[in-house]
């Protein structure tokens, strides 16, 4: 039997089923960080607990998570200067023969069990475990037969590492609880990890969120906020969109465009800070660029300041090294100018000009960084002017780290270069570093000037020396420094945020207003 | 499907280990040699020749284990399913909302057929299919969101609820076992990836169910009907409407495989946990086994959609399930 069914109702159906998505809006709750919570929209996926394992323990991004919830051997300072952690004494001996580490007392695990001197060695030797699948092993186990005195740590140096206390700041340098870690095993540690850190884990969605409880032990006093939410926002549209919508507390690392927009916007902030990440060009010792002259004019044809200014809205600060302000072997007076001019005299000395341009491939990200392939464009338009005719070639970033692995980089190629120990060796040194497999310049001119430096005991004759081996490589143009990128914060007005050099997001230092 | 599935392994493997970049480079450190990455190499087995990984891996899948991820650092089939309900909630959802907005268009177009708002519905069903799903995801996002916020724009669940249910079928069984608040608040996070998939697909149903239902419409029996005296729009859904949906089910019902492939990027930017979300960060971090199992995952559910669609048509179709 047919019922009677009229274009009227049809209609009115179709009407009543657009709505419901407003109705249910209406009715859902209010897309606003509860109190005590601190809801952050992060820029990356936290894909592993193990800090000091695997992919993630590498990937500087993550470790804003990692140091809410572990904490590192030692203490890092906004700016990047090192201070007490869970050690609150270590050094070295006088010949450099051993290592001393003191324990702070009173620290607890996440469980209330309390961490003991037992638990950083066993961090310290499983760090140093050629089979522990640790990146940074090769750093680790430069140090072992640990012997225990209380609160106290002794260790042997198998090997001079100048960088040891600086990497216990950073990558993989967590102590993790031995009791729990071998209770549990890796993939329990997975599911329910604890730290020591002044949060622990409450409630963790892969791809989407972790949340965090504040520790009520922490060594370092409770923090302002009871919860913190990491919201996993990948996309950098759905990041500013989530400030909008007032979803989220504070986000970072999204376009400077809309950086100047949001910041203007009623109970927004925005701040800025350098961090410790640089833009640079590779050179490759090929041809053409064992011509001095056409390096060193590639590198004085490149207006910085222009770059910065019109592409990343000034956001950025140029450098003639990769030694940026606040490294320790950063060194002001040494200047590598813009002098199209100059560039145009040294290409003419090996007979080049604008009519007769030397010709190589210049390689580059696209959408890896904020504008990076704007940024070599503008660069390609430049150097034209002075006789390099630079074809442009677009790949991957794990292309990238696999050319450079093989040494097959094009003459020249964009790469951002991150340093959050800031020390002169985890960046001149390895990017510049002949038998480095991240170096793409591998004449003896560095490899004698870079070599005696790895081992130097004297701290001050070290940084010295770095100092001398930019200036050298300043002088002779093998690699281009472009500039230091500066990280935008934009976060509720009703929030004190503690930027950090290293570019960190920690919760524990942001506080209400 | 053993056949094909044993093709699409083949192909994702040996491509993932031709193309430039391997998870071992997006590893090493700074400092690292050429021994440490020998070593890591070989603790994660890449240092071995592409037949012997292939033997290894597809000896381990047919054993049910797809093997380690190498970013997350758990099984691969834990992860896949873990997250794969998600996605199946997800596509789900959009399938519903597409049905209902696509048959309501179809309806709305043919009863308006010949006039001037024919235009306005097939004006409007040519946006909706103009326009990809992430391009919806985005407008969604910035006019839902944004300009008038009325629902959350990232995640499955808000962050602050308890879920506390047994199974990854959040929205499934939360309505099974009378939790509403937790299907209420799934659904509400869930509106608008789900509407940012649906609307291609409701336009492309909209238009095949139109294009059959006025070939349905002219046929005698409809003829027949209308001279009796029922009404036009009674005839359309209860005489025209049956024969019309076979070819709609027939052709749209392969088409679900292109809102099943638009999760990718809608789960990322609505920040989504499913395996769309996943399958980015496993491609970005050059993760082998898990791409692996996320390539066959996905090939499994085209073909079981495949087999799912005939099977539909055979029951919807007498002549078919009659022989």
């Amino acid at each position: 039997m047919m019922s009677s069914l009229s274009r009227r109702s049809i209609l009115q159906l179709a009407g009543g089923a657009a709505t419901l998505p407003l109705v249910s809006g209406l009715l859902g709750e209010a897309a606003h960080a509860a109190a005590g919570t601190l809801t952050i929209a992060y820029n990356v996926n936290l894909p592993s607990f193990d800090p000091t394992v695997g992919l993630s323990a590498v990937n500087p991004t993550i470790q804003s998570i990692y140091q809410s919830v572990f904490d590192p051997y030692i203490g890092q300072a906004p700016d990047l200067s090192f201070k007490p952690g869970l050690l609150t004494k270590w050094g070295w001996n006088d010949d450099r023969s051993k290592v001393m580490l003191e324990l702070r007392k009173g620290a607890t695990w996440h469980d209330g069990s309390p961490v003991t001197a037992e638990d950083v060695v066993w961090s310290l030797q499983r760090a140093a475990d050629p089979k522990g699948g640790n990146p940074i092993q090769f750093v680790w186990s430069k140090v072992g037969n640990y012997k225990i005195d209380g609160n106290t740590i002794t260790g042997d140096v198998l090997e001079f590492e100048p960088t040891l206390f600086k990497w216990m700041a950073f990558l993989t340098g967590y102590i993790l609880p031995k009791a729990y870690y071998e209770k549990v095993g890796a993939e329990g540690f997975e599911k329910a990890p604890i730290g020591s850190g002044p949060y622990k884990v409450d409630a963790f969605e892969r791809n989407a969120f972790l949340r965090l409880k504040a520790h009520p032990g922490y060594w370092g006093g409770k923090p302002a906020f009871e919860t913190v939410v990491f919201k996993f926002i990948t996309d950098p549209t759905s990041r500013v969109a989530e400030m909008e919508s007032g979803g989220s507390d504070l986000t970072f690392e999204i376009p400077y465009e809309e950086f100047d927009r949001l910041k203007s916007k009623p109970g927004l902030v925005g701040q800025t800070k350098p961090v410790s990440d640089i833009a640079m060009i590779f050179i490759t010792d090929i041809d053409p660029m064992l011509d001095r002259n056409v390096r060193l004019a590639a590198n004085h044809a490149i207006d910085k300041k222009a770059i910065v200014d019109r592409l990343l809205k000034g956001y950025g600060v140029p450098i003639s090294t990769l030694e940026a302000p606040g490294y320790a072997a950063f060194d002001p007076s040494i200047k590598v100018s813009y002098d199209p001019e100059l560039a145009k005299s040294l290409l003419a000395k090996s007979g080049y000009s604008p009519d007769k341009p030397v010709k190589f491939t210049i390689q580059t990200t696209r959408g890896f960084k904020p504008k990076d392939y704007e940024m070599i464009q503008a660069i390609v338009g430049m150097w034209r002017k002075v006789g390099i005719d630079a074809n442009i070639e677009v790949y991957e970033i794990a292309k990238h780290f696999e050319l450079r692995a093989r040494h097959a980089l094009a003459p020249a190629a964009f790469y951002n270069w991150g340093n959050a120990i800031g020390d002169p060796s985890t960046s001149t040194g390895f990017a510049m570093f002949g038998p480095s497999p991240h170096c793409a310049w591998k004449g003896k001119d560095l490899v004698e000037r870079i070599g005696p430096l790895w081992g130097e005991k004297d701290e001050a004759k070290r940084i010295a020396g770095y100092k001398a081996v930019s200036k050298y490589i300043a002088e002779e143009g093998e690699v281009i420094p472009l500039f230091q990128y500066v990280q935008p914060i934009i976060h509720k007005k009703n929030l004190k945020v503690v930027a950090q050099s290293s570019g960190m997001i920690l919760p524990q230092l942001i506080t209400p207003a | 499907m053993p056949p094909t599935l044993f093709g699409v392994a083949v192909i994702v493997f040996v491509l993932l280990r031709v193309v430039p970049g391997d998870p071992i480079a997006m590893m090493i450190p700074p400092g690292a040699s050429e021994a440490d990455i020998v070593r890591l190499r070989a603790l994660y087995g890449l240092d071995q020749p592409i037949l012997h990984q292939f033997v290894t891996w597809f000896g381990q899948v047919a054993s049910g284990d797809f093997g380690r991820s190498i970013s997350i650092r758990q099984g691969v089939l834990d992860l896949l399913l873990t997250r794969l309900p998600a996605t199946i909630e997800l596509s789900l959802l959009a399938a519903l909302i597409a049905v209902a907005i696509g048959v309501l268009a179809a309806l709305a177009g043919i009863l308006s057929r010949g006039r001037r708002a024919e235009w306005a519905v097939d004006g409007t069903v040519g946006v909706l299919l103009a326009i990809p799903d992430f391009l919806w995801a985005l407008i969604l996002l910035l006019l839902f969101g944004v300009l008038i916020p009325w629902l959350p724009i990232s995640g499955r669940i808000d962050p602050q609820v308890e879920i506390g249910l047994r199974s990854n079928f959040y929205l499934i069984e939360s309505l099974l076992t009378g939790r509403f608040d937790i299907a209420f608040a799934l659904l509400h996070h869930m509106i608008l990836p789900a509407l940012a998939l649906a609307l291609p697909f409701a336009a492309i149903i909209a238009r095949l169910l139109k294009a059959s239902l006025a070939e349905a419409e002219d046929q005698d029996y409809a003829q027949i009907a209308r001279a009796r005296g029922y009404s036009r729009p009674a005839i359309l859904l209860h005489e025209v409407f049956p024969n019309a949906l076979i070819p709609t089910v027939a052709l749209g019902g392969v088409q679900v495989t292109l809102l099943l492939g638009g999760t990718v990027l809608v789960e990322r930017i609505f920040s989504y946990e499913g395996i769309g979300n996943m399958a980015i960060d496993a491609v970005i971090n050059r993760d082998f086994p898990l791409i692996q199992g996320l390539v066959l995952t996905f090939a499994v559910m085209f073909i079981a959609l495949n087999l799912a669609v005939d099977l539909i048509v055979a029951l919807l179709d007498p002549r078919l399930r009659h022989g």
